[in-house]
C-alpha cells in the first residue's frame, strides 16, 4: 500500500509541462482588431508514458481579470420592456476561454473541476444573490459573453500529438477588456491533474489609446476641454477648407 | 479599417463611423438641422454603449454648430441677450438632466430613459412635421391667398420680469425663454442633442421672435449648452470618446457641405416631408425595441459600460 502511494507520487512528478506562448503580452493599439495567441508545449518525462494509468489529457484556460458584473432581466411593465430584476455577480472573469484535448468528462473529473475551477460555470460565482433563480442569471451571463466571444468553450481544440506535444490557439476578440490575463495548463491522467503550469499575459492599451484613456480617467477636466477644442478646430477647419476649395 | 475606440472600448470600422457622420451631415445640410437626434440612435445601432453615444454626440454638435454660428455672428443675426437668457436656462436644464441621467444609470435604467425620450420626442416632432408639410404641399397647389399674421398677443406677454430684446424687437418676460432653455438643456444631457428642433419652433411660435434671428440665436445657445454638457459627461462619467467624436465631426462637416448643395435642388416641402419620414422611421425602430418581446431578456453591465 505504501509502495503504491510512493509510486503514484513518483509518476506525478514523472510527467511535467514545458510551456511556450507565441507572445507574452497583448497590446491594444489604435487598429486593434483582436489577436490570435498560440499556447504550445511538451510533456517532459523521465520514463516511458504510464499508459496504464489512463488517458493523457491537456486542458488550457485563458482567464481575464475578475470584474463585478450586474445582470439585468427585463419584464413587461405597462406595455414596454424594462429591466426589472438584477443580480450582482461578484466575480466573473472579463474573458474566459477553456480548451481541451478530448471531450470534457474524459480529461477532467467533476471533483477536480470544482477544486480547480476550470470550466466556465465553476469560474463564475455569485455570492449572496437575492433573486430566487439566480442560476438563470449566471447562465444568461455566460450566454451573452459567449455571443461576444468573451467566453469560449472549445472542447477538443487542443492538438495533442504522440502524448507529448500539444498546441492550441485562441482568438482574442476585438472587444477584449484590459487587465492581467493568466493562461493555465493542466496535464491530466484519467481525469486527474498531474501537473499544472501557468503564465501571465498582460493585456493593455498602448500608445495613443493608453494616453487618451488615462487622461480621460485622471485629468477629466483637461480631457473634456481638449475634446471641445479639437471639435471646434476640426469643425471650423474642415468648413474653412471647403470654403477655399469651392472658390 | 477597424479602429479601436479608447473610451467606448469597442473596435468599429472607421469608414462606417466616417460614413455615419457624413450621412447625418448630408441630412443636416439638406434640412438645416443639427442632426444630434439622428446620430445618437445610429450610434446605438452600431453597438456604441448608450452612455458613450449620448456624451460623444454632444461633443460632435459643438463642432457642427461652430462654423454656422460664426456665419450668423458675421451677419449680425444673433440676439445675444435672448441667447444668454436661453443659455442660463440651458445650463440649469443640462445640470438637472445629468443628475437624472446618472441616477438612472446607477439603477441600470439609463437605456430605457434615453429610448423613451427619443420615442416620445421623435414621435411628436415627426408627426407634427409630417402633418405640417402635407398641409404646406396642399396649400402650395392653391392660388396664393391671405396668410394669417403670425404674431399675436398671448399669455406669454402677461408674465412678470419683462426685458427688452432689441435685436428681436421684443419686450417680453424672461420666464418663457428661460423655461425653453431649461427644457432644451435637459434634452441635451439625456438625448445627446442640441435641441434646435424644439427651440426653433418655440422661439417662433411661443416667443414670437423674427425668423431671421432664430437660427443664429439657437446656435449660440446650443454651442454653449452642448459644450457644458460635454464637460459634465467627461468629468462625471468619463464617457466622451474623443476618437469617435473626431471621426463623426470630419465626416459630418464634409457631408453638410454636400447636403447644402443637394438641399438647394429640392423643394422645401419635399425636404420637410422626407425629414419627417426619417424621424418617424428612427422613432419606430426605437419604439419596436421597447414594445416587442426581446430575443434576449437579460443584459449585462460592468464597470465602464
Amino acid at each position: 500500500m505504501i509502495f503504491l502511494l510512493l509510486l503514484a507520487a513518483g509518476t506525478a512528478r514523472a510527467e511535467s509541462i514545458v510551456l511556450g506562448l507565441s507572445q507574452n503580452q497583448v497590446s491594444i493599439t489604435a487598429t486593434f482588431d483582436g489577436q490570435d495567441i498560440l499556447i504550445f508545449g511538451a510533456v517532459s518525462r523521465e520514463a516511458p508514458a504510464p499508459a496504464e494509468e489512463g488517458e493523457l489529457g491537456v486542458i488550457v484556460t485563458v482567464e481575464g481579470p475578475d470584474l463585478p458584473v450586474t445582470v439585468y432581466r427585463k419584464a413587461r411593465r405597462m406595455g414596454i420592456w424594462v429591466n426589472v430584476d438584477e443580480v450582482e455577480v461578484d466575480t466573473a472573469p472579463a474573458f474566459y476561454a477553456v480548451a481541451t484535448s478530448a471531450p470534457l468528462r474524459e480529461v477532467l473529473r467533476d471533483v477536480e473541476d470544482l477544486r480547480n475551477s476550470i470550466t466556465l460555470p465553476r469560474a463564475i460565482r455569485s455570492v449572496g444573490a437575492r433573486v430566487e433563480d439566480s442560476t438563470a442569471f449566471t447562465e444568461a451571463l455566460i450566454r451573452i459573453k459567449e455571443r461576444q466571444d468573451l467566453y469560449q468553450s472549445r472542447i477538443g481544440a487542443v492538438d495533442l500529438q504522440e502524448e507529448t506535444l500539444f498546441r492550441v490557439s485562441f482568438e482574442l476578440p476585438a472587444n477584449l477588456p484590459e487587465g492581467d490575463y493568466t493562461a493555465r495548463i493542466f496535464l491530466t491522467r484519467d481525469g486527474r491533474p498531474i501537473d499544472e503550469a501557468s503564465a501571465k499575459i498582460p493585456v493593455q492599451k498602448v500608445g495613443i489609446e493608453q494616453w487618451l484613456y488615462e487622461m480621460s480617467q485622471t485629468q477629466s477636466v483637461f480631457y473634456g476641454l481638449l475634446s471641445l477644442a479639437l471639435a471646434i478646430a476640426a469643425g471650423w477647419g474642415a468648413s474653412a477648407a471647403f470654403a477655399v476649395f469651392r472658390r | 479599417m477597424q479602429i479601436y475606440l479608447p473610451i467606448a472600448e469597442v473596435s468599429v470600422d472607421a469608414f462606417l463611423l466616417f460614413g455615419l457622420g457624413g450621412l447625418v451631415g448630408v441630412l443636416s445640410g439638406m434640412f438645416g438641422v443639427g442632426g444630434g437626434f439622428l446620430i445618437t440612435p445610429l450610434l446605438f445601432f452600431v453597438g456604441i454603449p448608450p452612455a458613450v453615444a449620448v456624451a460623444t454626440s454632444t461633443n460632435q454638435i459643438v463642432a457642427s454648430s461652430f462654423s454656422g454660428l460664426l456665419a450668423h455672428l458675421k451677419r449680425k443675426t444673433v440676439d445675444l441677450r435672448m441667447g444668454t437668457v436661453l443659455l442660463v436656462g440651458g445650463l440649469v436644464g443640462s445640470s438637472l438632466g445629468l443628475i437624472l441621467f446618472n441616477y438612472l444609470r446607477s439603477l441600470g435604467q439609463v437605456d430605457l430613459l434615453v429610448s423613451l425620450f427619443y420615442v416620445v420626442f421623435l414621435g411628436v416632432i415627426g408627426a407634427l412635421m409630417f402633418v405640417e408639410s402635407l398641409n404646406a404641399m396642399r396649400r402650395a397647389k392653391l392660388p396664393p391667398g391671405k396668410r394669417k399674421p403670425r404674431r399675436h398677443h398671448n399669455w406669454v406677454h402677461n408674465l412678470p420680469f419683462k426685458m427688452k430684446f432689441r435685436v428681436s424687437g421684443l419686450y417680453i418676460s424672461v420666464v418663457p425663454p428661460f423655461l425653453v432653455g431649461v427644457l432644451v438643456g435637459v434634452l441635451s444631457a439625456i438625448m445627446g442633442v442640441g435641441g434646435g428642433f424644439i427651440m426653433v419652433p418655440a422661439m417662433i411660435y411661443l416667443l414670437g421672435m423674427p425668423t431671421k434671428v432664430v437660427v443664429g440665436t439657437s446656435l449660440f445657445q446650443i454651442i454653449f449648452v452642448t459644450a457644458y454638457t460635454t464637460m459634465l459627461h467627461a468629468t462625471t462619467n468619463q464617457t466622451v470618446d474623443i476618437v469617435l467624436a473626431l471621426l463623426l465631426i470630419v465626416g459630418g462637416v464634409i457631408g453638410a457641405q454636400l447636403g447644402t448643395v443637394i438641399g438647394l435642388k429640392l423643394k422645401a416641402e419635399q425636404l420637410r416631408i422626407l425629414l419627417a419620414g426619417l424621424v418617424l422611421l428612427v422613432c419606430g425602430k426605437l419604439a419596436l425595441d421597447l414594445l416587442l418581446t426581446p430575443s434576449e431578456l437579460y443584459s449585462i453591465s460592468g464597470p465602464g459600460h
